[in-house]
């Protein structure tokens, strides 16, 4: 097994983790019913595909790491998911960009996973890319509706595309890891991922009267481990049982 | 060496289309198409079952209840295994799940998986009075598997089981 496999393995299930622990913070509290059932629907889609992610990723090391001690016990600087999905959720239509600009993300990636060199990566992706176009079609659907709504909704949804724009660009860099993958044959380019993601953005937001943002400086690191402060607090409270309790059953 | 009477692998089937679906108790795990295949390996009995949707609660409980029926028919030694390739779909449900969600107020999935982007385009027919003036009120339901719509002839909400 590569060292950069796992690192692979653990940027999929980290996007996924941190993504269905940050929708779940919507439990109880979405803006209507139908919407909380629908965040936390998502949130449990993804749930179920970070264990998978995981769970291959422990089998994988070796080293006797199950779903649990991936999820549980480990800190910020080994979390491998993109900034973008640690970021707060703020108002209802700064969740629905951030969901909107993510799976916009990872349902090609995860139909181009489809096709994986490795049988097992391609299957978990098969699986989760069906779940995911749900996902698509839901934010967008939300996307256009707030965009193309009131004037405030209009508004407040620029803001909220305009403000999460600079989390989007380390989806498309390469890294070591990255090219490794690559040149395996089993995860696509990711810069090959960019011109498809950009297309649907214009596309979307053109039907949701949107401007998309220009040029801009792109934060990135969350793949390598370098995150914003925002994920610590995230860590903090979904950890806190198992930092307390270690080894704590249901 | 004891001589286990074993049943025949398609009285395994009838007896699994007992076992209910947590979350949809009127269809059967087998109308799902969650169990793949029964088969006798030595003395065991391998079930082999492919979850629905990633995180979908239910699979744990799926499993639990499949030992459970079994155990009742006096089947101890049963393992099962998990199938993720080829994917869950819809397209297994078989004709008697399909008709026994619509008469338990769900509508089943509208057509076969064949172009996953136009997944939720076609008109979908209420489960109580018929018809075709219905509209999409959220994508997900109570659970990940259902969209929930409305009917603007009868006025009755009703989920929709999406085609997966």
């Amino acid at each position: 097994m590569s060292a950069a496999q796992l690192e692979l393995l653990l940027r999929l299930g980290d996007n996924a983790l941190v993504l269905a622990q940050r929708l779940s913070e919507w439990c109880g509290k979405g803006p209507v019913l139908e919407e909380d059932l629908a965040t936390t629907n998502t949130a449990l889609d993804l749930i179920g595909q970070a264990r998978l992610w995981f769970g291959y990723a422990g089998e994988l090391e070796g080293k006797g790491r199950d779903e649990d001690a991936l999820a549980y016990r480990r800190d910020a600087h080994q979390f491998r998911n993109v900034l973008l999905v640690e970021q707060p959720n703020g108002h209802y239509g700064d969740t629905i960009a951030r969901q909107f600009y993510f799976d916009a993300f990872h349902l090609p990636l995860l139909r181009a996973l489809s096709a994986s060199s490795n049988a097992r990566i391609a299957e978990i992706a098969a699986k989760s890319a069906k779940e995911a176009a749900y996902h698509l079609e839901r934010s967008t659907d939300w996307v256009i509706r707030l965009g193309d709504g009131t004037e405030e909704s209009h508004r407040r949804m620029q803001q909220s595309v305009d403000d999460l724009w600079m989390y989007t660009g380390e989806f498309f860099d390469a890294d070591a890891v990255d090219r490794e993958m690559t040149a395996a044959g089993i995860a696509p380019d990711p810069a090959a991922l960019r011109e498809p993601w950009l297309a649907m953005v214009r596309k979307v937001f053109a039907e949701a009267t949107l401007a998309v943002p220009g040029e801009a400086w792109m934060q990135r690191g969350g793949k390598q481990g370098v995150h914003t402060e925002q994920l610590g607090f995230l860590l903090a409270e979904m950890q806190y049982l198992q930092r307390a309790y270690p080894d704590a059953k249901w | 060496m004891v001589t286990i009477a074993r049943a025949e692998a398609a009285e395994v089937w009838r007896w699994l289309e007992e076992v209910p679906d947590p979350e949809i108790p009127v269809i059967s795990v087998v109308d799902l198409g969650i169990v793949r295949d029964v088969h006798w390996a030595g003395d065991d009995l391998v079930v082999t079952i492919t979850p629905t949707y990633s995180g979908c609660p239910a699979t744990e409980v799926i499993a639990q209840d499949i030992r459970a029926a079994l155990a009742a028919r006096g089947l101890e030694r049963v393992r099962l295994e998990t199938k993720l390739s080829p994917a869950w779909t819809t397209d297994w449900l078989s004709d008697a799940g399909r008709a026994k969600l619509s008469g338990y107020g769900i509508a089943p999935p509208a057509h076969k998986v064949v172009d996953a982007s136009r997944i939720m385009k076609p008109a979908i027919a209420c489960p109580r009075c018929g018809s075709a003036r219905t509209a999409k009120l959220a994508g997900f339901g109570s659970t990940p598997c259902k969209a929930l719509y409305r009917c603007d002839e009868c006025r009755e909400p009703f989920d929709y089981f999406k085609p997966h």
